[in-house]
């Protein structure tokens, strides 16, 4: 019976959140018939030493960065917040993490939990500026983002930090359950986000304090816990985006790593159906926006665009979405459907 | 009843609450330029004020826009593509399309206030937020800026080189062997002087700043609020890409992968000059005293020499949060000082 | 409508008229066939409860609403205002109860926004600053029109809108409730101003609750209730009993006898006891105390600090002086929170601002409180059918549990919150209007249950600004006026005449 329940509350989930970002699944449907049509071998999957190759596969494995960061931002954003300085905290984690391996010789465990309690301590810092000193959150966090990336080019004393370590290097090139590893972390990060805000009453109190602050704190919602929380976890997403950043690239650059990592991550959320005013939030959405993003870079790559160019389609892409979300672009849907109804009555 | 006519002699707030971030920056500029001259030996000279002015004037010109943007409540984070964009354009028309450099700059100007229009009526009509529309700006003119070229291309046009860069350039006899000026920093000057102008004694101006105090009340008052909110996204995209223009001139080429993260900077400067980022109070004046704290600190780290240059944006991170702590603390200031007037 | 007598003075011509206005929102008409006149020279007050059509009938006189039906004069000339601006073009300005001008702009500039003279582009401050200072004399109000607005409290800035609001040549001033955020001498200069203002020749309409200062200052009250006007009346000849009840409007068949079981357990210890409440700009002082088993009303007009009273107790916001003692313990909630973990509960006034999350779902909103408090280590299936349980005790009409809240109706929203609170089982619950907007049937089975809690014994502290339900449903009545206490009721003596009484009776 409570199995049963609990099927029936997941499913409805489900359905919800399939609602909230349809915009987003039928432009992702769109974009793999397009390349259904005019790209060779994209939908194929191969198995080859434990690991499972292919282009659906590069798209979630370079796709799981983002979403990663994303999942944080996710809740960031349902509490009405945002996070500008994500970037900066994957810069600073793989600074972190490559110079401690590197310069003082630590074994790669102890890198690799110095970087995210870094992370972890970094997005606490911009929690306390929102709650305590009750800064907007784009102003709050725009300090870090400002001042970050020199923190990391601090730490890595501004070269770029090389590494060989087989066990650093496995997190952005690996394979664990024959996906690659960042695929899988992807997985655990939103395992643990969904487990920490469906199973907890947490998840409803992100919403009720994004949708309605005032009425939260009156019914005894503890709203900036809460916002401490979010923006902790948030940092601490980006703290294990940035070791796979560096992972993958076997080096710490803290120039460009995480560079426009910020505007990925709340434009995955956006197109996910979070809405930047807070609320109802779908973990589920961001990461398929997040892969959304991913597939039509790929796309745009095996057009010949080049890297350079790709975020040009991608803006646009976006702005369309958030139109079609935004209280005015849906009211014109709704016109120009009634419209044709009436035409064909 | 006694009391009755308290409210006509109540107690004056100390005079000028408002100008106490502006001072405050202007004592950190005489701080960090007096600890420079203390410290290093030829700081003190009129080529380092030169240039403190030539190399930082596209920033100047670029926070300008910021201010417009910030005072009005709202935020641009295009600024640097917008100048990347326009330097390539203007470098792409001259050097391979033939283009008279004049005419180029002005098709780069008015790309830029017809990209800043398009971003502000997308914030106006729509309701997108600002930071989400200038986000996706940023992104978009970055790729217009690499479809133009995918490389740098230098700028050797005659016209550019001589006319621009050395006749219109002033000689003053200061220090040992005389400074130079160029154009750029007359155009800095010139923008800051307009914009000052503009915001304080032009209806546009004042309407940016009641929009950013209260968009409400603004719009009760009869205030034009949409129009206004579009004409300062023309004004920052315009500012962005004259910034573009000028940089272009400094760098003497145009490279669309050039001033990434500018925005931030001038963010920054905006922010040290005593500008609110929740909108409504502010000054030009501000934003070049900020302006200069930023150029200063690069100057002192480049005298020091084993310093890194990351160190500007660590040292300009903590002025901003400084900033704001100051602006918190004045803000509670003022209530209580309100309450203790209303309370004697 | 027959006018009433008046005062000689004021024969003077209709500046203002507004003949049989209706305007209908949905099922509710807001306005009823509404005559409304305003004569030079004076000062004319509209009176009535809340959703009696005071706002309605001012949103039609200055272009916010189109009525439905109905004419309006102004000068003898008929006038269709479609926006405030037209109404302003023809003389008709409005000042609102919230200051709605720049904080960080000087006085000067606040008075010319958006219409500065200028020359060559350029604003002429010289003009603007003598035209400031020249309004400001004109309100006799000596004051630095350079100073900048939000360093004035907020009297002056009420005075700087009036300027604004002259400074286009208005003959007719509209004033809605400017003196609610103001103290006993701030009003006394915004009645100086206004008595120079009739002085003048204005005609001002006036909305206020506070009933001393609608005497203290109008010439004639014109009374709405229920969308149509039940009376107007020369100020002089109205006596305050008799206003009162034209505004609550007694429909004394319709009581029944005083409730026979509701007996106050007078000697029992209170639960829940405030002395000498007070906070600046909110109370002055409010005493009350609260038994289990006890249901005590808190009435007033609207304005009188009910709902602030509430807000303190239940620590939405501190109170500066006074005491509060919860279960004989001196507390200083700073959080609904604390409160929360002594056992209070609260549902506001404002049900769809501070009360429900809308997009929550039924079930969502009703463990939400609970949930918060975070002692309950229920499972999913627990909460599900906790939820359930009260959905079906409250009989709150909803499809399912997981339907968004915020597709019920107002009613059932109210027993979501209802349901909200006693799923935390609370030892005092503060309802605040719990009735408002609410269908008669509804609102008979939110009264039934209430008095079912008070007998298993909770203490009850119950608003409401309708007196017949006050009156039925409460062992003792604390009645609030002017932000004071200043009588409480018991047993036998809780009638609608006795509240009516203590609500008008009049100090000086």
């Amino acid at each position: 019976m409570p199995l049963q329940s609990t099927m029936i509350e997941l499913s409805r989930h489900i359905v919800r959140t399939l609602l909230g970002i349809k915009w987003a699944l039928l432009a992702l449907a769109l974009l793999l018939a397009f390349n259904a049509i005019f790209t060779d071998n994209f939908f194929e999957i191969r198995f080859q030493d434990g690991h499972l190759y292919g282009t659906l596969i590069d798209i979630l494995n370079h796709g799981s960065k983002v979403a990663i960061v994303a999942v944080g931002m996710t809740l960031v954003i349902a509490t009405a917040g945002v996070d500008l300085s994500v970037g900066a905290i994957v810069a600073i984690s793989g600074a972190v993490a490559a110079s401690l391996l590197v310069e003082r010789g630590a074994p790669w465990y102890v890198a690799i939990v110095a970087a995210l309690v870094t992370s972890l301590a970094l997005g606490l810092w911009n929690g306390a500026l929102v709650v305590w000193l009750r800064l907007q959150p784009i102003v709050a966090t725009l300090i870090l983002m400002v001042a970050g990336r020199g923190v990391a080019q601090l730490i890595t004393d501004g070269r770029i930090i090389t590494f060989e370590d087989s066990h650093l290097a496995w997190f952005g090139n690996g394979a664990l359950f024959a996906l690659p590893v960042p695929v899988t972390m992807l997985a655990l990060v939103a395992g643990v986000g969904a487990l920490l805000t469906r199973r907890t009453a947490l998840g409803m109190f992100i919403e009720s304090v994004g949708d309605n602050e005032q009425a939260s704190r009156l019914a005894g919602v503890p709203d900036r816990a809460v916002k401490l929380f979010v923006y902790t976890f948030c940092g601490l997403c980006a703290g294990i985006a940035g070791i796979i950043e560096c992972s993958y690239i076997k080096a710490a650059d803290a120039n460009n790593a995480g560079q426009l990592l910020e505007l990925d991550a709340i434009l995955a959320v956006v197109i996910g159906g979070t809405s930047l005013m807070g609320g109802r939030f779908f973990i589920l959405g961001s990461i398929v926006g997040a892969l959304l993003m991913q597939a039509l870079t790929k796309t745009l790559y095996m057009l010949d665009v080049s890297a350079d160019i790709a975020p040009a389609p991608k803006a646009i892409a976006v702005v369309l979405v958030c139109l079609l979300q935004s209280p005015a672009g849906r009211e014109l849907i709704a016109r120009w459907r009634s419209r044709r109804r009436g035409g064909s009555a | 009843m006694a009391q009755q006519e308290k409210g006509g002699q109540r107690m004056r707030l100390p005079i000028g609450r408002r100008d106490i971030p502006l001072i405050a920056t202007a004592i950190v500029l005489a701080g960090v330029y007096l600890f420079g001259v203390l410290t290093y030996e030829h700081f003190a000279s009129w080529a380092v004020v030169r240039n403190l002015l030539v190399d930082n004037a596209f920033l100047g010109i670029a926070a300008v826009g910021a201010t417009f943007v910030i005072i009005s409540g709202g935020i641009d984070l295009s600024v640097g593509s917008v100048m990347a964009f326009a330097g390539i354009l203007i470098a792409k028309l001259v050097e391979h399309a033939g283009v008279h450099p004049l005419a180029a700059i002005l098709i780069a100007l008015m790309a830029g206030v017809l990209f800043g229009t398009t971003q502000g009526l997308l914030i106006w009509v729509f309701r997108l937020p600002p930071f989400l529309v200038t986000l996706a700006g940023l992104f978009f003119m970055r790729g217009a800026a690499f479809v133009v070229h995918s490389q740098s291309i230098g700028v050797r046009h005659e016209f550019v080189a001589t006319t621009l860069n050395e006749t219109l350039s002033l000689r003053l006899p200061l220090g040992s062997r005389g400074i130079v000026l160029p154009v750029t920093v007359f155009i800095l000057l010139a923008t800051f002087a307009i914009a000052w102008f503009v915001l304080r004694h032009v209806r546009f101006g004042r309407t940016v700043y009641a929009l950013g105090d209260d968009a409400q009340a603004s719009a009760l008052m009869g205030l034009p609020v949409g129009r206004a909110t579009v004409q300062v996204y023309a004004v920052s995209g315009f500012l962005s890409a004259l910034a573009g223009v000028v940089f272009m001139l400094y760098q003497q080429s145009g490279d669309p992968a050039s001033c990434k993260g500018l925005e931030l900077d001038a963010i920054a400067a905006v922010v040290i000059g005593g500008t609110l980022l929740t909108g409504g109070i502010g000054s030009v004046i501000g934003t070049l005293l900020g302006v200069l704290i930023l150029g200063l600190i690069q100057t002192l780290i480049t005298f020091q020499g084993d310093l890194s240059s990351w160190w500007t944006r660590i040292v300009a991170g903590v002025l901003v949060l400084l900033f704001l702590v100051l602006q918190r603390a004045l803000d509670a200031l003022a209530v209580s000082a309100l309450n203790t007037s209303e309370e004697s | 409508m027959s006018a009433p007598p008046i005062e000689p003075r004021l024969d003077a011509p209709a500046l203002l008229k507004a003949e049989c206005m209706s305007k209908r929102f949905g099922p509710v008409q807001a306005l009823d066939r509404v005559d409304f006149e305003l004569r030079a020279g004076e000062v004319h007050a509209l009176m009535g409860e809340n959703g009696a059509g005071k706002s309605t009938l001012i949103k039609c006189l200055t272009g916010v609403h189109r009525p439905d039906s109905g004419r309006i004069y102004r000068g003898g000339r008929a006038i269709a205002p479609a926006s405030p601006r037209q109404a302003e073009r023809e003389g008709i300005s409005t000042v609102y109860q919230e200051v709605n001008l720049i904080p960080h702009l000087s006085i000067a500039e606040n008075i010319a926004l958006g219409r500065e003279p200028t020359k060559w582009g350029r604003i002429c401050w010289g003009q603007v600053r003598r035209r400031a200072q020249s309004a400001l004399d004109r309100l006799g109000l000596g004051i630095d029109v350079s100073r900048e607005l939000s360093s004035c409290s907020i009297a002056i800035q009420q005075l700087v809108a009036i300027a604004r609001a002259l400074d286009v040549d208005a003959r007719v001033l509209i004033l809605d409730e400017p003196t609610s955020s103001l103290d006993r001498s701030e009003v006394a200069r915004l009645f100086d101003v206004m008595q120079r203002l009739r002085g003048q020749g204005l005609g001002i309409l006036f909305v206020t609750h506070f009933l001393d200062q609608v005497y203290a200052i109008s010439d004639r009250i014109s009374v709405l209730r229920d969308g149509r006007l039940v009376g107007v009346h020369a100020a002089s000849e109205l006596p305050r009993q008799e206003l009162v009840s034209l505004m609550v409007g007694r429909e004394l068949d319709l009581v029944e006898p005083v409730r026979s079981e509701v007996d106050s357990t007078r000697d029992a210890e209170p639960v829940l006891c405030a002395r000498a409440l007070s906070r600046r700009g909110s109370i002055e002082h409010a005493d009350i105390q609260v038994a289990s088993g006890e249901t005590v009303g808190l009435a007033g007009l609207l304005g009188s600090g009910r709902t602030e009273t509430a807000r303190l107790l239940f620590g939405v916001e501190q109170f500066e002086r006074g005491e509060l003692l919860i279960g004989g313990h001196s507390v200083h909630f700073r959080t609904p929170r604390q409160a929360i973990r002594m056992g209070l509960a609260m549902t506001p006034e404002n049900r769809k601002d501070h009360g429900i999350i809308p997009s929550l779902s039924v079930r969502e909103n009703i463990e939400l409180a609970l949930r918060a408090r975070g002692r309950s280590r229920l499972t999913g299936a627990q909460r599900r059918a906790l939820a359930e349980r009260f959905i079906r005790m409250l009989n709150i009409r909803t499809p399912t549990p997981e339907t968004p809240v915020s597709s019920l109706s107002g009613g059932n929203q109210q027993k979501v919150l209802l349901a909200r609170w006693l799923a935390t089982e609370p030892r005092v619950l503060i309802l605040d209007e719990p009735t408002r907007g609410i269908d008669v049937a509804a609102k008979a089975e939110i009264l039934r249950e209430i008095d079912e809690l008070r007998r298993q014994g909770m203490a009850i502290i119950f608003i409401s600004s309708e007196l017949e339900e006050v009156v039925k449903a409460c062992g003792r009545v604390v009645v609030l006026r002017d932000r004071r206490t200043v009588a409480e009721l018991t047993g036998e003596r809780i009638t609608e005449q006795s509240v009516l009484h203590a609500i008008a009776e009049h100090h000086d």
